[in-house]
């Protein structure tokens, strides 16, 4: 019993990176922007939110950091591809590539340096429950943000203003250029917001997770973010359960590893991204709902008047 | 519309080949480090093939490949203290260069070459994915002579070196029996290849010489290096009871969590008692610099001779457990230096018979010691070792 609470536990920590990230890439994608540079933003990210926690000592800021080293280089990408329409695949590339070397330069100092000892979070009152306690009551904040990120999103796609045109831009920017929206800025901004909150994933990696940096150390949770807001059919809900079973999947292989099971490791490697493939294609394999979830614009440039 | 996509075609692919330029450049990223007394500007030659050998008065030019940076704390940074080391002890004889990152296919082969063109004549490859590329340079370059860690396959002009890193594995072991608690140990497993399994199967009988009653569990994360998973299977493997890891992976990410969590662990390759002075138990490391000082003086001797294998271990120095923790009492830690005495000395074998694997059967019988064809093969798990090793009983 006590196993299943700290396996439910560490499921929800494992996915919280993958939420936020994918969280993120949903709203610049809604806006019918990809960016495949998110492993290179999150990495990043990691290394500059770990440098602001080494010199700061305050996780906080670390994350802020990690956010907005983000959104700048996804400024920069914004620029690219919304005004100048380089391709979006190629810079999202270019991207990827460039954040893991610079990380890697810029991180060459950082790799021997360590954080404070960490302290342990628990809602006080409801962490002293029988098993709930354990398995979801001592996480950290960012574990609680990630699903109060989530609610707000699709609050804010499906029941504000802005979102509603945040995801006619991605369905037609055409139409809503015609209709006197700013397009390319509310892009940008799309685009920016996916790279704060891909930014603070990657902090929330070397700050928290590993508690270290070392260059590539991010290793490919950004592209199974990329994959996850696509399996998801760009809606947040979907994007969380999927973050989840991922994170589960991954943790409970492991935890059969551990038990001796005999199975080979290679194939349990393999099935947290099977689970989440077949899990996402299954509840999303009506045609129809993937027209109407997926933006139409989604990766093609868009040329004002 | 054709037109229009054909034009993002070509667009796509300009976009892609520069991508890959990048990469490339990325990876042949080159560090010169020359010693003070080198003349400065003599070391980038640029000429392409068969550059003229250099005067044989210069300094012996030494290259060495490394598969990770040398800030990954653990492999790598071994090796490059070790070139450092030689430096330093051969003064103005040597120059040494390095190039990192360099990956375990094609393109270790234009490094290799690239090395020997620009004068180097002792060419360093650090891990088992050289070897094909090495051997094939070796064949065409004669003239330039060839180490290879960790791999099997020699050459008139290309020779193989290993350390027992599985001694470092038993005395460590010695601790974690000694420190255990819940009598369950962890290991977060990188590649299931006898190296590796070895290791932990020399962990386990380590702890079991002092606690008979441990057993181990094992997690495989398949990789070399992948800080989170690391970490996900350090914390799957306390969640299961473990109270003291070890690992064979290349990052500190497993001693990290065992320090938040507030368990044991050990450093690997390199001393990582800095990352978490309270979970770090000790540090099993491999010193790489009595081969690369007794190749580099054979070298300049030359008596440098290719073909053959060198495994050394605590005897030569290569191997050693260093800042053991105040935590460990006493009795333990005069346990792990008697067994350090013996290894050095010869009066302690590991591998001795009787061992039994996990599924019953008598691997080593009573009275023999194991040779290192048998170490090479290791493909089970010891008595005490939980599960099995994936894809042993497929042969």
């Amino acid at each position: 019993m006590e196993q299943i609470a700290l396996l439910v536990a560490a499921t929800l920590n494992s996915g919280t990176v993958l939420a936020f990230a994918a969280l993120g890439l949903l709203i610049n994608e809604r806006a019918g922007i990809v960016n495949l540079g998110a492993e290179g933003m999150m990495l990043v990210a990691a290394i500059a939110g770990f440098a602001t926690a080494v010199h700061t000592g305050n996780d906080w800021i670390a994350f802020a950091a990690g956010g907005v080293a983000g959104a700048v280089l996804a400024a920069a990408f914004g620029v690219l591809v919304i005004w100048l329409n380089t391709n979006q695949y190629a810079t999202g590339l270019a991207l990827s590539l460039f954040g893991a070397g610079f990380s890697a330069f810029v991180g060459i100092g950082y790799t021997q340096e360590k954080l404070g000892e960490h302290r342990a979070f628990e809602i006080p009152g409801l962490a002293d429950l029988p098993f709930v306690g354990p398995a979801l009551f001592r996480q950290h904040p960012m574990v609680y943000l990630a699903i109060a990120l989530t609610i707000a999103i699709a609050w804010f796609l499906y029941r504000s203003r802005a979102g509603l045109v945040l995801r006619a831009i991605g369905e037609s920017p055409e139409s809503a250029h015609a209709l006197g929206y700013p397009v390319r800025r509310i892009r940008l901004l799309a685009v920016m917001f996916g790279g704060a909150m891909c930014g603070v994933a990657g902090a929330y990696i070397s700050v928290v997770y590993t508690h270290l940096w070392v260059e590539g150390m991010t290793a490919g949770k950004g592209w199974i973010a990329l994959a996850l807001t696509t399996f998801a059919t760009w809606r947040p809900a979907r994007v969380l359960l999927g973050a989840y079973l991922f994170g589960g999947v991954t943790m409970l292989q492991l935890q059969l590893q551990g038990e001796g099971v005999q199975l080979s490791s290679q194939f349990l490697t393999m099935l947290p991204y099977l689970a989440t493939i077949l899990v996402l294609v299954l509840i999303s394999r009506n045609a129809s709902f993937i027209r109407v979830n997926m933006p139409a614009s989604i990766g093609k440039p868009f040329f004002p008047g | 519309m054709t037109r229009l996509s054909k034009r993002s075609f070509v667009q796509l692919a300009g976009w892609g080949s520069l991508a890959a330029l990048a990469l490339l450049a990325g990876c042949s990223k080159e560090e010169k480090t020359t010693t003070t007394t080198a003349p400065a500007g003599t070391t980038t030659t640029t000429t392409t093939a068969a550059a003229p050998a250099p005067a044989a008065s210069g300094p012996l030019k030494i290259a060495f490949a490394y598969v990770g940076p040398v800030g990954d704390g653990g492999w790598t940074f071994a090796h490059d203290n070790a070139r450092k080391e030689v430096e330093k002890e051969f003064g103005s004889k040597v120059q040494t260069s390095f190039v990192e990152k360099v990956p375990e296919a094609a393109d270790a082969e234009r490094v290799f070459r690239d090395m020997a063109s620009q004068g180097n004549k002792l060419i360093f490859g650090t891990t088992f994915g050289y070897m094909e590329p090495m051997l094939k340079v070796a064949a065409d370059l004669k003239d330039v002579k060839f180490e290879h860690a960790t791999g099997y396959k020699q050459a008139d002009n290309m020779r193989t070196y290993d350390s027992r890193t599985y001694e470092g594995a038993y005395m460590a072991g010695v601790i974690a029996g000694g420190m255990t608690k819940t009598n369950t140990l962890g290991v977060v497993g990188s590649v299931p290849i006898p190296e590796v399994v070895r290791n932990i199967n020399s962990f386990t009988l380590g702890a079991q010489s002092v606690n008979p009653k441990v057993k181990t569990k094992v997690v495989w994360v398949n990789e070399w290096f992948n800080p989170p998973k690391e970490t996900e299977a350090a914390q799957s493997l306390i969640n299961g009871g473990a109270d003291v890891l070890m690992q064979n992976t290349d990052s500190s990410a497993v001693l990290q969590t065992a320090g938040k969590a507030g368990k044991y662990a050990f450093g690997w390759d390199s001393d990582m008692k800095a990352y978490s002075p309270d979970a770090h138990l000790a540090s099993a490391i491999i010193n790489w610099a009595p081969y690369y000082k007794k190749a580099t003086q054979e070298a300049l001797d030359g008596t440098w001779k290719g073909g053959g294998h060198t495994w050394w271990g605590v005897k030569e120095g290569a191997i050693d457990i260093v800042s053991i923790s105040d935590k460990v009492p006493a009795d333990v830690k005069a346990k792990v230096e008697a067994a350090k005495a013996g290894l050095k000395d010869g009066s302690f074998v590991i591998w001795k018979g009787p061992i039994t694997s996990n599924d019953g059967k008598e691997v080593l019988a009573a009275g023999t010691n194991a040779d290192d064809k048998f170490l090479g093969g290791i493909n089970f798990f010891v008595k005490g070792v939980e599960g099995k090793v994936p894809g042993a009983d497929k042969k």
